[in-house]
């Protein structure tokens, strides 16, 4: 399966300089007194990949989690897809219903992984597409047994998540959001809790998904990775996007000093 | 041990085991199924959002456990029917314990709840699920896995608890001893009995919840 057998995707296909798929204006979130955005604007084109990187605790977790409507903003405003924007600033504040349309059009990998104990491999995939979007079970398990046979686990799909090592694990979590067909991937840190041997066989399999043209918004501290598949890189400091461009460009000659002296941290740790 | 005392202790045995199997046992399993079911119900109303649904469980559980078995008994059997209801012995010991199970496991339902970590319920709702859903399908089998050592023990104090029944009238062990005793005047001989068979439950019931812990304690998130 590739993003562009979306009917989505197809409807637009050919059409005149299309939309953005993702579209993030002024968006802001507080805990409490804590002001962890403050007027975060991102836009992502269909099948570009975009990097956050940045410090602990400026808020990069925080905008994945508003993206898949798992935090409410407190203003600004979420497109996604082009037909569905969910204004956070007005008032009444957007509704459960709200939520859940933004949440169906993207799927996250987290970086626990956060697999269901309690469930196989393959119910893992399939709890989402059969127990919520209600798609033919049969229709779903093919899909489904090709994606994880893909990803090296085709002899694992009876296991739980506990028999499986982290890399596998992470495997899944990829494959379970895959299997929601959604429009936009959400990564948080997806290699950051794993052993340094396994964390190649999950970007590898995130660059793949890069080249078949789905769009992703990947939170990262693996340089490399992130030049050579985001389309584009932005620094998130504080709350706020300090600055994004062209990957390359950004990561060898950034233009703020915040910027310059992450990457030093970064690259030279003592 | 002389002969006629070892010949009492066997026949005795079997009214006392009939006890068991009659009363005790049913007693306990069905004001378990009964307490559970309202547990749950209490659990969850005390995680609610909604203060006055959230602070009607919590009154509930203080008074269940604030309040001792027997008076709770007594008020029932003894005390509604000068309101005028009358409430035949079974009932009013099932009505008792399942209200006292409700109190004390709904405590562990809604820790067990609390145990699934955050991230369970963000996966569940990422993949689409609602609340409900999310709660039904996610949270509360791996709930079910993590409080299965503390019901196990509240399961074995209520088996225990069912000897107040005897207080209300209820043929159950315990009573069937009490009476044979009244009969030959062996007390220590029959609720040294007793306390047998009560204790040869327990071990049966403890084994089993081992075996239990054992097979679920490997799919719970950690
Ligand atoms: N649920 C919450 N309640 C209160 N504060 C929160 C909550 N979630 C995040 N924060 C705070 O928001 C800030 C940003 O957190 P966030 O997790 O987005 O950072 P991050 O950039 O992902 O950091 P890291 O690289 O460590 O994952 C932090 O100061 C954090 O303490
Ligand atoms: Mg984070």
């Amino acid at each position: 399966m590739s993003p562009t057998d979306l009917p989505t995707d197809a409807a637009t296909a050919g059409a005149p300089a299309p939309a953005p798929l993702l579209t993030v204006r002024g968006l802001r979130k507080s805990f409490g007194t804590n002001q962890v955005l403050e007027s975060i604007d991102l836009t992502v084109g269909r099948g570009q990949v975009l990097a956050l990187i940045g410090p602990s605790g400026s808020g990069k977790t925080t905008i994945l989690r508003c993206l898949n409507g798992l935090e409410v903003a407190d203003g600004g405003a979420i497109t996604i897809g082009g037909e569905v924007t969910i204004d956070f600033g007005r008032v009444p504040a957007p509704s459960r219903r709200d939520l859940a349309a933004l949440r169906d059009r993207s799927a996250m990998v987290f970086q626990h992984y956060n697999l269901f104990p309690h469930k196989t491999v393959l119910e893992n995939v399939l709890e989402g597409p059969v127990v919520v979007q209600r798609r033919p079970r049969a229709e779903v398990t093919a899909e489904a047994l090709a994606l994880l046979d893909r990803v090296g686990l085709g002899d694992k799909i009876d296991a739980h998540p506990f028999e499986l090592s982290g890399g596998q694990q992470q495997r899944v979590g990829i494959v379970r959001a895959l299997a929601l067909r959604p429009q936009l991937l959400l990564f948080d840190e997806p290699t950051s809790s794993l052993d340094p041997e396994l964390v190649g066989d999950v970007l590898r399999l995130i660059k793949e998904l890069a080249v078949e043209g789905w769009t992703m918004v990947i939170v990262t501290h693996e340089l490399e990775f992130a030049r050579e598949v985001a389309t584009e890189v932005a620094f998130v400091d504080a709350g706020t996007i300090v600055e994004h461009g062209d990957p390359k460009q950004l990561l060898r000659n950034p233009t703020q000093e915040r910027t310059r002296q992450f990457l030093h941290r970064l690259l030279f740790p003592f | 041990m002389n002969q006629s005392t070892w010949d009492l202790f066997l026949s005795s045995l079997g009214p006392i085991i009939l006890g068991a199997v009659t009363g005790t046992i049913p007693l306990a399993l069905v004001s378990f199924t009964v307490g559970l079911a309202l547990a749950l119900v209490v659990a969850l109303m005390r995680l609610s959002r909604r203060r006055w649904l959230s602070g009607v469980a919590r009154v509930y559980i203080s008074i269940v456990r604030g309040t001792p078995l027997l008076v709770q008994l007594f008020v029932i059997f003894y005390g509604l029917p000068s309101l005028g209801v009358l409430i035949d012995p079974w009932p009013s010991a099932v009505i008792a314990f399942s209200v006292n199970v409700g109190g004390y496991a709904a405590e562990v339902i809604r820790a067990a709840i609390l145990s699934v970590p955050k991230g369970q319920w963000e996966a569940a709702y990422m993949i689409g699920m609602s609340h409900r859903r999310a709660l039904t399908r996610i949270i509360l089998p791996q709930a079910a896995r993590v409080s299965v050592p503390p019901l196990s023990n509240t399961f074995i104090s209520l088996v225990k608890d069912t000897s107040l029944a005897s207080l209300i009238l209820v043929t159950e062990l315990f009573r069937q001893a009490q009476q044979v005793a009244a009969f030959s005047q062996e007390f220590m001989l029959l609720y040294l009995e007793a306390a047998l068979v009560y204790w040869a439950i327990c071990l049966v019931l403890s084994s089993v919840q081992g075996v239990l812990e054992t097979r679920l304690d490997r799919y719970v998130a950690h």
